[in-house]
């Protein structure tokens, strides 16, 4: 009996020291801070001024909803991540189908170079898409021009900023793309056969078999996805050298938050606005969980 | 198909059918084939176009004429009489001809043909509707300029040292915590598990800005152990991959080593890492790439530190800088992509096969 607790006691041992690190960080990188960035919202603390914190009650808070920059930004990401959502669902998930096809020859070579682009520096990427779009020497306005189409001005007109915004991040959908299909690799292909030999059609096989069988993959990429959309940061920031462009068609709110933390230094009300951000986010996410009982489809096993 | 066609038809007719069958099946076959060859490759094309006008554009001229082709190449010119004079393609009364311009009226020029240059030929029309005459140019030069430029080799040694020490702080952290989560009874194992799982859905801007402070306060800001030193604490994607690679490892072989007097650390270094080096190799690509593109974080910690600059936020500067000079801006782009690239195809296998696990399993 002795022998055995002390056995316990040993392996336990172990496995804290091995968990150790995370532990630590966790309190150090993420509970610490969590609990001091509430506590810092409730302050006008700047590290620059001399001024040192003063404890400004819900001032930061009610700030959040008055604040015309905010509401601006709230417009400009709530946008975006309705925009960006289905197309950087739709689309890895139709390349992954077509990838996908047992018809389609030198399947790895193409899986390969449509996963390329993801590789590229989202910094270097997001230059050549601005580069590509320019009005006047970019290739895209060029060809639309072939076919008699005016190309617009896709970086300084408000009404095409937001496509563009989307096509930048087109380039990052490798990774959704390999899950996808993986994802499709686990349909059994006795199911499409079997719906084949009912009369069924290719696209009513994808709605009936392929989307409710992948759909916890899908829902897992539409709660990444909406999170990634409402941080969306950094190829704005190159796009207009951390400005809020042409009547503030990029004030989205991480940029936001930026430059009230880090050009005007006001961390007690940049903490405000990433707590803000944080139950936003939650609060999507629970309410994409609480919809997932109703089409996310788990194959009749055990887990959740 | 063609097996369930010849049960159902008669023996005799199905000798005389299936040879017919079969090729107008192989034909349909290869045309469907065909057809999505086709359809994926211009697709490719389309998605691809960027990294084609990247290339292109790396290595034209600075500031070419309007009318330029949009490949690298320059406008001729022929020297005559120690001037430089342009050479336009001139419709004449022998069919069109390229011809340098000597002397250049709204209605009539004077040309004179570059092989024979002693000939004057007057040309009766207005000069500015010729076409001028390009020739192959490749500006390769421009390569060795971004690199003097923007002071390549530096940033390319900062990015790679950030990268590489976090990567190895990530790689050892991780297997560390994921051994622990996949192969030990501890209490509380479930609410920490919870926990970590739940640190993925946290946006990290909730503690950023305490992190940044503390950072500040301790004097590091303006240097790398920001961007370096947290790695070394293990993070929730990496350990979830690796624990599950882990738990996939037979439980039999720790358990031989154990009772040859094995403790877990030496369990560990011989047993579960060689078995877990592909989910390994996955976990430092990943961290590399994280770091190679990491934007924001260098941005606000080296802020005013130019010589400690990552690639990313030099090139951002850059842009700034010298962004209507685009043939440079494209080549510096370029080259942010070499290494990355490189390291892709030699670990592409373990790199897709740690996103799937990722994204699909629980």
């Amino acid at each position: 009996m002795q022998r055995t607790s002390q056995l316990t006691m040993r392996e336990r041992m172990w496995g804290y020291a091995f968990l150790s690190p995370w532990i630590l960080g966790f309190l150090l990188f993420t509970a610490g801070p969590m609990v001091a960035s509430l506590i810092l919202s409730f302050t006008n603390y700047n590290p620059v001024g001399a001024a040192g914190a003063q404890f400004v009650a819900l001032d930061n808070w009610r700030m959040i909803f008055v604040d015309p920059v905010v509401r601006q930004s709230f417009w400009v990401t709530g946008r975006y991540v309705l925009l960006a959502t289905p197309i950087l669902i739709a689309t890895p998930l139709l390349l992954a189908v077509l990838l996908n096809a047992r018809a389609l020859p030198g399947k790895p070579l193409f899986r390969t170079f449509f996963y390329l682009p993801a590789m590229i520096p989202a910094v270097a990427a997001t230059m050549c898409w601005l580069y590509i779009l320019n009005p006047s020497t970019g290739w895209i306005n060029r060809i639309l021009e072939w076919f008699g189409i005016p190309g617009p001005d896709w970086v300084n007109s408000p009404e095409f900023a937001p496509i563009m915004f989307v096509l930048l991040v087109l380039w990052g959908i490798g990774p959704t793309m390999i899950i996808f299909l993986a994802a499709l690799q686990g349909v059994p292909t006795e199911l499409y056969e079997a719906a084949r030999v009912d009369g069924a059609t290719a696209v009513r096989s994808f709605f009936s078999i392929t989307v409710p069988l992948i759909s916890p993959v899908i829902f897992y990429t539409l709660v990444i996805g909406v999170i990634a959309s409402l941080r969306y940061f950094m190829a704005t920031y190159i796009v207009y050298n951390g400005t809020a462009g042409p009547g503030g068609v990029a004030q989205f709110y991480m940029l936001t938050l930026y430059r009230n933390a880090f050009v005007y230094y006001q961390m007690g009300y940049a903490s405000a606005l990433a707590w803000v951000l944080f139950l936003i986010g939650l609060a999507l996410t629970l309410m994409l969980f609480a919809s997932a009982k109703r089409w996310v489809y788990y194959a009749g096993s055990m887990d959740r | 198909m063609s097996d369930t066609t010849s049960m159902l038809s008669s023996g005799r007719q199905a000798t005389y059918v299936r040879p017919n069958s079969r090729w107008g099946k192989q034909l349909g076959k290869l045309a469907l084939a065909g057809t999505l060859v086709l359809f994926a490759l211009s697709l490719l094309a389309v998605y691809l176009m960027p990294l084609g006008y990247a290339l292109v554009a790396s290595l034209r001229v600075r500031n070419p004429p309007a009318d330029a082709p949009i490949w690298p190449m320059s406008p001729a010119t022929f020297t005559w009489e120690g001037r430089e004079v342009e050479i336009f393609r001139v419709p004449t009364a022998d069919g069109e001809r390229e011809l340098a311009i000597i002397d250049k009226g709204r209605t009539a020029s004077q040309f004179v043909d570059p092989q024979n240059p002693a000939e004057v030929i007057d040309w009766q029309g207005a000069w500015r509707t010729l076409p001028r005459v390009y020739f192959w140019d490749p500006q390769w030069q421009n390569f060795s300029e971004v690199w003097r430029f923007l002071d390549f080799g530096r940033l390319l040694f900062n990015t790679i040292i950030i990268a590489l020490i976090g990567t190895v702080g990530t790689v050892l952290s991780c297997t560390a915590v994921a051994y622990a989560f996949a192969r030990f009874r501890l209490p509380g194992k479930a609410i920490f598990f919870v926990l970590l799982m739940g640190t993925i859905i946290l946006p990290s801007e909730v503690t950023l800005i305490p992190t940044y402070i503390i950072f500040y306060q301790i004097g590091w800001v303006g240097t790398w152990l920001p961007l370096i030193v947290p790695h070394f604490f293990a993070n929730a994607w990496n350990v979830f991959l690796l624990r599950q690679f882990i738990m996939g490892i037979p439980r039999e072989l720790d358990e031989a080593a154990m009772i040859d007097g094995a403790n877990p650390l030496q369990t560990l270094l011989r047993i579960i890492m060689p078995q877990a080096l592909p989910a390994m190799v996955a976990v430092a690509l990943f961290h590399f790439f994280y770091a190679w593109n990491d934007f924001f974080l260098p941005l606000i910690y080296l802020a005013g530190k130019p010589e400690l600059y990552t690639i990313s936020v030099a090139m951002q500067t850059f842009q700034v800088q010298y962004g209507g000079r685009p043939e440079l801006t494209m080549t510096a782009s370029l080259m942010a992509t070499v290494l990355p690239f490189i390291l892709f195809f030699l670990g592409q296998r373990f790199f897709m096969q740690g996103v799937v696990v990722t994204g699909v399993e629980k």
